[in-house]
C-alpha cells in the first residue's frame, strides 16, 4: 500500500476538535405536520477520532449526517450550530458549502450499488472529485486516483480506474467509495451505514480499509450504524439516538459496560449474541419507536419502559452527566441504574415460552418432514440476443443433502450467490429437481400430481423478508391471512374463527382484521406474515431472512415469537439468514453453504464453538461481536476477494481461491484441494464438514480469543 | 459490434419479409380495385376492366399466389408495382418521402430538444408553480388532437397575416409565389415551413416533456446525485452531468426511433399544410384501392422503423457502458 500525498497541511494536530455540533435541530415539512427528526444534538469530534452514532430507522442519524454535510433541501429547517475548524456552517450558501464539501467533509453512502454515477468510469469519478476543489492536471489527478485505488486494495489499480461502476462487486464499489472520500485529505470523513448492504466478509473487509484510510488520512469518522458490534469494533465514543434525540453519549466501554439509560440497555441486551450460546426467550423491548411528528410531553421512551415513573411524563429529560462526566444519559432513573447496578436482565426480564414435548424426544427419534437428497439446481447460461444458444451452466445448487426434524430448527447460512434463496426455492416449488430429491413428509416431490401437491403444500409455508413488499397494500389482512385458507376450501364460518384466533396468536388485536398492512409497523407487520404462513397449519415453515429487514429491538420479540409458536405447535423450521448470530439463538443445527455446496452442517453449538471448515471460521470471525474488549483483542480472518461466479467454479474444493489455509499449504498438499471434490466428513457426533485438512478445534473462529459458551 | 448489427440486420430482413407478405395477402384480398372502375360513369366494358386489371396484376381472377408470385419477382427487378390507374408506386415513395423529411426534419428535432429541456428542467422544481403550468400546459397540448391544433394556429396565422396585411405565414403546400430577390424561394420554403413546424414542436415537446420530466425525476432523487453532491460539485453541475447524463440513455431510443421514422410521414400535419407526403399518401392508397401502394408504403415504414431499432440500439450503446461493454 502506498502513501498519498497530502494535497494540504492538516489544521489540526490529533486530540484538537475539528467538527463542533451544539444543539442541532433539523424538522423538515411534511403533510401530517412538521417532522422533528433531530431535537438538540451536540458534540465534539476530535480530529483522527472514530465516533459513532447509533440508533434505529427513524431516529434522526442520517438526517444529522446530511444536516453536516449541508445537503437538505431547502425546505428543512436546520438549527444550533455546526463547527467544522470555528467556521460555522449553517447558514453558508450552498456555493461556499460546495467548497466545503468533498475536500474536507466527505461521505461514503449505505448503498454502494447505486452511489456510484453508472455511466462515467470511476477514474473519472474520482478525478472529478479532486478536480471540483484543487486545480490539478487530469493526468495528475488521475496518477491520483490510481494511487488511492492502491491504498483501498483494489487490485490491479492502473487498469481498473478505467473500469465502469458496473464492472465492480458491491464491496469494490464501497472501496471505490471510500477511495472518493479520502480523494482530498478530508477532515471529516461520515460513513453512514457504510457496511449494511455487503454481506459478513466483505464487511470485514470494508472496515478494515476504513481504518486504513483513516490512518493514512488522519480523519476523524463519524460512523452511523445500527450494528453495535461494528459500535463495538470500530468507535472510541458513542452517540445514542431514539426518536431524535440523544439520549445517551460518552466512551464505547462506558456505553457498553456501563449503560445508565433503560433504551441503551435494552438495546445491548435484546440482540442475539454471536459468542454465547442461549436458547429461551431474548430479552424483548416491548412496543415501537415513537413518530417524532407529534411527540406527546415527556420522555419518548417512556411508553416502553419498564422503570417508567410518574416524572418520565412531564418534560422531556436533558443530558445530565452519570457516575463519570464524561459519560451523559437522559434518563431520570440513572441514579437507580448507578446504584442498584442494575442490567438489562433485571430491567427487561424475557417472557416464559412454550417448550415442546418433542424438544425431550432424542433427534434420532423423530420423524424427518424435510429431506434434500444429493439436490442439485442448475441454470443454462444463455447468450446471445437472437441466436440464443447455451454457453455454460449455472450451478446454483451443486448436490446438497440436509435433512429437518419435526419440532426442530435447521438454520441455512452463506453470503449472497451461495445458493440459499435457490434452496428455498426449489422446496417451495416442490417440483422435479435437475437432480437428486426433495422429500416432504416422506413424499418424493417429483413424484406428486397436480392435486397431490396442492394437498401437501398446506405443511409448507413460507415467511419473507421484506414486510413491506410480501404483504398485498390494498387487502386488508382478514383477507390476506384467510386467502390460503379460501384456496384450499375451508368453510367461510371456521375462516372468520381461525383468522382471529391466528392474530392473537401472533400477538396482534384480532379487532384490527380490517385494517390495512400500511397501518401496521415492520414488526407487526411481520408477524402478520407468520399469521399467513400458520393459516394452514403447516408442518413445516421456510422462513427466508424473515427479522433482516427489522430494527434490533423489534427483532427481539418476532424471534421470540417463533420460538414460542414452534414450541406450541411443534413446527419446524427451515431458517434463512445471513445473520449468524440470530442462527445461533435460534435454531438447533446449521448448515453452512459457499457456492452451491454445504461445507459444514452439525449442532449450533458445535458448529459455532469449534468450527471445521474454513470458510466457517471466516465467516465466524468476520461478524463484529458488540463488546469492545473481545472487539479489541480478536484477530479476524479476513477472507481475500469476492465470491466466484457459480457459473464457473473452481476445480476440487471451491473454496480453495478464498481459503487461508490452501495458501499456507505446501505445493504438494494443495494438489489435493485443486483435484479432489472434498465430501463431508464426521468431526463430532453431529458435526461434519467439508475440507481435505480441517482441523476439529475450539476457540478458532473468534482470532484465537475465548469463545465458549457461557451458558 | 459490426457483427453484432450484421446478424440484427438478417433477423430483421425475416422479420420484414414475413410483414411485408402478410400485407399483401390483406390488400390483395380486401382492397378490390374491379370496384374502383365499375363505378365509372359512363360504364366500362368488363372486359376492358380485366384487361386493366390484369395488365398490373391486379385482377382477383389470377390466384393469390400466382400474383404473390409475380409481385414478388417484380421485387427483385426493383419493380413495386403500380396502382390501377397505373402510377409506379415506388416513384412516388421515392418522392414523397423527401417531401415528408423537409417538412418533419426541424419540427421533430427541435421538439426533441426543447420537450427534453423543459422536461429535465421542471424535474428540477418539481411542484413549484413553474412545474406545475408547465404540466398543465402541456397536457393540454397532448390531450388535443392533431387537427385541432393545426387548424388553430392557421386561424391565429390568417388573423395576423389579416391584420398585418402581410402573408407572413403561407399554410398551403410547400412552395408558393416566389419573388425576385437572392434566396427569395428559399424563403418561401421558410414560409411555408413556419407554422407546420411550430405544430410539430409543441405536438412533440408536450409529449417529450412529460417523459423527460419523469426520466429527469428518477434520476434526480438518485443516490449517485447525492455522492456527486457530496464531493463538492454544486447542484447545477451536479444535475447536468450525474442527474440529466443518464436521464438521457432511454431518451436515445426514442430520439432514434423518430428519426427514422420522419421518412414515413406525419398524416395530420400533411393533411392540414397539404403537404404531399408518405403519411397522406399512406391514406390515399387505402382510399384509392391501391394495393401495391399500401404494400409499399408499409414495407417503407417497416424498414424506418427497423432503422430505428438499429439505430436506437447504436445510440444506447453510445450512451450507456454498460450495454456497450457488456
Amino acid at each position: 500500500m502506498t502513501i498519498i500525498t497530502p494535497l494540504k497541511d492538516r489544521r489540526t494536530k490529533a486530540g484538537d476538535t475539528v467538527l463542533s455540533v451544539r444543539d442541532l435541530h433539523v424538522t423538515f415539512p411534511s403533510e401530517a405536520g412538521p417532522v422533528r427528526a433531530v431535537r438538540g444534538l451536540s458534540f465534539d469530534l476530535a480530529a483522527g477520532e472514530t465516533m459513532a452514532i447509533v440508533g434505529e430507522s427513524g431516529s434522526g442519524k442520517s438526517v444529522t449526517s446530511l444536516a453536516v454535510m449541508g445537503l437538505h433541501p431547502n425546505t428543512t429547517r436546520i438549527t444550533g450550530s455546526i463547527k467544522l475548524h470555528d467556521t460555522e456552517l449553517l447558514g453558508q450558501s450552498d456555493n461556499d458549502m460546495s467548497k466545503i464539501r468533498g475536500r474536507d467533509l466527505a461521505m461514503v453512502f449505505q448503498d454502494p450499488l447505486s452511489a456510484l454515477t453508472p455511466v462515467y468510469t470511476i477514474g473519472d469519478q474520482i478525478v472529478e472529485t479532486i478536480q471540483a476543489h484543487y486545480d490539478m492536471s487530469k493526468a495528475k489527478a488521475l496518477t491520483r486516483a490510481i494511487e488511492l485505488l492502491d491504498l483501498v486494495g483494489i487490485p490491479n489499480p492502473q487498469v481498473r480506474v478505467k473500469s465502469f461502476p458496473f464492472e465492480f462487486s458491491g464491496g469494490m464499489r464501497q472501496r471505490v467509495m471510500i477511495a472518493m472520500a479520502i480523494a482530498n485529505d478530508p477532515d471529516v470523513i461520515i460513513a453512514d451505514e457504510p457496511t449494511t448492504a455487503l454481506d459478513v466478509t466483505i464487511q470485514a473487509q470494508v472496515l478494515d480499509v476504513l481504518k486504513t484510510a483513516q490512518r493514512e488520512t488522519g480523519a476523524a469518522i463519524i460512523l452511523i450504524t445500527h450494528d453495535l458490534g461494528i459500535v463495538a469494533g470500530m468507535s472510541e465514543r458513542v452517540v445514542v439516538m431514539y426518536a431524535g434525540r440523544p439520549v445517551e453519549q460518552g466512551t464505547t466501554d462506558d456505553i457498553f459496560y456501563r449503560p445508565r439509560m433503560p433504551y441503551t440497555i435494552g438495546l445491548l441486551g435484546t440482540v442475539p449474541r454471536l459468542d454465547e450460546s442461549s436458547h429461551g426467550a431474548l430479552p424483548v423491548l416491548e412496543g415501537n419507536p415513537p413518530s417524532v411528528v407529534d411527540l406527546p410531553p415527556g420522555c419518548p421512551f417512556a411508553p416502553r419502559c419498564p422503570m417508567v415513573i410518574d416524572a418520565c411524563m412531564g418534560t422531556e429529560p436533558e443530558l445530565v452527566p452519570t457516575d463519570d462526566p464524561q459519560h451523559v444519559a437522559a434518563c431520570v432513573r440513572t441514579a437507580d441504574i448507578i446504584r442498584q447496578e442494575l442490567r438489562h436482565g433485571d430491567i427487561f426480564p424475557a417472557p416464559v415460552l412454550t417448550t415442546s414435548e418433542l424438544a425431550e424426544v432424542p433427534r434420532e427419534e423423530r420423524v424427518p418432514v424435510l429431506e434434500l437428497k444429493n439436490l442439485k439446481r442448475h441454470y443454462p447460461l444463455m447468450k446471445g440476443a437472437i441466436y440464443r444458444r447455451r454457453i455454460g451452466t449455472v450451478h446454483a445448487v451443486d448436490g446438497i443433502d440436509l435433512d429437518i426434524r419435526e419440532g426442530e430448527t435447521l438454520g441455512l447460512v452463506g453470503e449472497s450467490g451461495c445458493g440459499k434463496t435457490t434452496t428455498l426455492l426449489e422446496i417451495l416449488n416442490m417440483g422435479t429437481p435437475t437432480a437428486g430429491s426433495i422429500e416432504v413428509l416422506g413424499r418424493d416431490t417429483s413424484t406428486l400430481n397436480k392435486r397431490e401437491r396442492k394437498a401437501l403444500r398446506r405443511n409448507l409455508q413460507v415467511v419473507f423478508q421484506d414486510p413491506m413488499a410480501s404483504l398485498d397494500p390494498r387487502m386488508p389482512i382478514f383477507d390476506i391471512i384467510a386467502e390460503p385458507m379460501g384456496v384450499h376450501k375451508i368453510p367461510k364460518a371456521e375462516i372468520e374463527k381461525r383468522v382471529a384466533d391466528l392474530l392473537r396468536l401472533v400477538g396482534l388485536e384480532p379487532n384490527h382484521a380490517s385494517r390495512y398492512p400500511q397501518h401496521f409497523s415492520g414488526g407487526q407487520r411481520q408477524r402478520i406474515g407468520i399469521a399467513r404462513a400458520l393459516s394452514l397449519e403447516p408442518k413445516v415453515m421456510v422462513l427466508d431472512e424473515p427479522v433482516s429487514a427489522l430494527d434490533v429491538s423489534i427483532q427481539a420479540g418476532v424471534i421470540n415469537l417463533l420460538d414460542d409458536l414452534q414450541g406450541k405447535l411443534g413446527l419446524s423450521y427451515l431458517f434463512v439468514a445471513h445473520d449468524l448470530a440470530v442462527i445461533r439463538h435460534i435454531a438447533d443445527r446449521v448448515a453452512v453453504m459457499y457456492l452451491g455446496s454445504i461445507v459444514e452442517v452439525g449442532a449450533v453449538d458445535e458448529v459455532y464453538s469449534a468450527p471445521v471448515h474454513p470458510y466457517t471460521q471466516a465467516l465466524l470471525s468476520a461478524i463484529p461481536i458488540p463488546d469492545p474488549k473481545t472487539e479489541r483483542s480478536r484477530q479476524r480472518i479476513v477472507l481475500s476477494g469476492d465470491l466466484p461466479s457459480p457459473a464457473d467454479p473452481p476445480s476440487g474444493c471451491k473454496f480453495r481461491t478464498r481459503c487461508f489455509k490452501y495458501t499456507a499449504l505446501g505445493e504438494a498438499d494443495q494438489v489435493k484441494c485443486r483435484d479432489v471434490v472434498p465430501l463431508l466428513q464426521p468431526y463430532a457426533v453431529d458435526h461434519t464438514a467439508a475440507c481435505h485438512y480441517g482441523s476439529h478445534e475450539e476457540g478458532v473462529a473468534v482470532g484465537r480469543a475465548q469463545f465458549v459458551s457461557r451458558s | 459490434m459490426l457483427r453484432y448489427i450484421g446478424r440484427r440486420l438478417l433477423n430483421y430482413a425475416v422479420l420484414l419479409y414475413v410483414a411485408i407478405s402478410l400485407t399483401f395477402v390483406l390488400a390483395a384480398t380486401q382492397l378490390n380495385p374491379r370496384a374502383l372502375f365499375q363505378l365509372r360513369q359512363p360504364p366500362i366494358e368488363p372486359a376492358i376492366i380485366e384487361q386493366q386489371l390484369l395488365k398490373y396484376n391486379l385482377s382477383d381472377t389470377v390466384p393469390l399466389a400466382e400474383r404473390y408470385w409475380i409481385w414478388l419477382t417484380g421485387i427483385f427487378r426493383g419493380y413495386w408495382g403500380s396502382s390501377p390507374l397505373g402510377v409506379d408506386v415506388a416513384e412516388q415513395i421515392q418522392t414523397r418521402m423527401w417531401v415528408s423529411l423537409r417538412l418533419l426534419l426541424i419540427g421533430t428535432l427541435a421538439g426533441i430538444i426543447i420537450g427534453v429541456a423543459i422536461g429535465a428542467w421542471s424535474a428540477t422544481r418539481q411542484y413549484k408553480l413553474s412545474d406545475r403550468a408547465i404540466t398543465a400546459i402541456s397536457l393540454l397540448i397532448i390531450s388535443t388532437p392533431a387537427f385541432v391544433v393545426g387548424h388553430l394556429t392557421q386561424i391565429g396565422a390568417t388573423w395576423y397575416n389579416n391584420t398585418s396585411r402581410t402573408r407572413t405565414f403561407e399554410f398551403i403546400g410547400e412552395t408558393g409565389d416566389v419573388g425576385d430577390y437572392p434566396f427569395a424561394d428559399l424563403v418561401d420554403r421558410g414560409q411555408h415551413l413556419l407554422l407546420p413546424t411550430f405544430v410539430l414542436i409543441i405536438l412533440g415537446a408536450a409529449s417529450m416533456s412529460r417523459i423527460q420530466r419523469n426520466l429527469m425525476l428518477d434520476s434526480l432523487g438518485a443516490d449517485y446525485v447525492r455522492t456527486a453532491r457530496a464531493k463538492g460539485l454544486r447542484e447545477s453541475k451536479a444535475v447536468m452531468k450525474h442527474a440529466l447524463r443518464t436521464a438521457l440513455i432511454p431518451t436515445g431510443t426514442y430520439f432514434a426511433f423518430s428519426v427514422a421514422t420522419m421518412f414515413v410521414g406525419a398524416t395530420f400535419t400533411e393533411r392540414i399544410f397539404s403537404f404531399p407526403g408518405i403519411g397522406q399518401y399512406g391514406v390515399d392508397t387505402i382510399t384509392n384501392r391501391d394495393v401495391f401502394g399500401v404494400v409499399a408504403v408499409t414495407a417503407f415504414a417497416g424498414v424506418c422503423v427497423l432503422a430505428g431499432a438499429v439505430l436506437s440500439d447504436i445510440m444506447v450503446a453510445i450512451l450507456d457502458p454498460r450495454v456497450r461493454l457488456q
